[in-house]
């Protein structure tokens, strides 16, 4: 883990393997950032419900599980914010390719709600390409904010 | 820390007592699997307790909607009780809330499967 600060953010990156244990080991990561930032419980558990689904997300459809490739975890503690940054190494992600898991003829799917939660649960997301290649989640919390 | 159940019959009610977290991976398909063979043994009347679930992500919400269809499907009912506050405000966001019938109270909930 790489741990790099520069006037008031504090950045960690972690690079984690493709497996579902990545999503264990970043959320521990991460809530105990947020925790130290002085974010409360109910923020902390939206924050790491968000951060699986990105990590889940990268391991799944990004790397397909795939050993060779990695999942880069960066996480940033700024002084009214907690940024973070998932990024894998697939082929790319189109979110509009993803069904509104709210429309009712979707309402009962198995999957697809995983973007929805991270929207839900954070204050700013966006999805975008990598470079160079992949795609990237950015997940940032608010400190002081009630979601 | 995975998903641990167990089962005990409350008249022709099966509670499926659930603890620890529904993700994706041990989690979920435990809890898939489980769902599949109580409908294969006959077990169509069952109430979820959730009591002592402490986390569930995409993946497991995405289990409780296959179970309900599965037991569905096969003329049963899958009804869930004992909602945290954490996973009954999850069903609402996911407008899933209103798709289940959700109780507070085991009595209650095994009356309404009659």
């Amino acid at each position: 883990m790489a741990e790099n600060s520069s006037g008031d953010t504090t950045s960690v990156v972690q690079v984690l393997d493709s497996t579902l244990e990545s999503a264990d080991t970043a959320e521990t990561i991460v809530v105990k950032a947020a925790e130290e930032m002085g974010f409360d419980e109910d923020t902390r558990y939206q924050i790491g419900m968000a951060l699986r689904e990105a990590v889940v997300n990268a391991v799944v459809h990004g790397n397909c599980y795939n050993e060779h490739k990695k999942v880069r975890l960066s996480v940033s503690r700024e002084p009214d914010r907690l940024r973070i940054l998932v990024t894998d190494e697939g082929k790319g992600f189109e979110p509009s390719s993803v069904p509104d898991p709210l429309a009712q003829e979707n309402l009962m799917n198995q999957s697809g709600r995983g973007i929805f939660l991270m929207k839900a649960f954070m204050d700013e997301f966006d999805v975008r390409k990598a470079d160079p290649k992949g795609t990237e989640f950015k997940l940032v919390k608010y400190l002081n904010q009630k979601s | 820390m995975s998903i641990k159940l167990t089962t005990r019959k409350v008249g022709d009610v099966t509670v499926i007592d659930s603890v620890g977290r529904i993700t994706l991976g041990e989690g979920a398909s435990s809890f898939r699997d489980a769902i599949r063979d109580l409908v294969a043994n006959g077990d169509k009347k069952l109430l979820l307790n959730l009591a002592e679930v402490t986390y569930i992500d995409s993946s497991g919400i995405g289990e409780l909607v296959s179970g309900f269809t599965t037991v569905t499907n096969q003329g049963g009912s899958l009804k869930l009780l004992h909602l945290t506050k954490r996973i009954q405000d999850l069903l609402q966001i996911t407008k899933l809330y209103t798709v289940f019938e959700v109780f507070d109270d085991e009595a209650e909930a095994v009356r309404s499967f009659a």
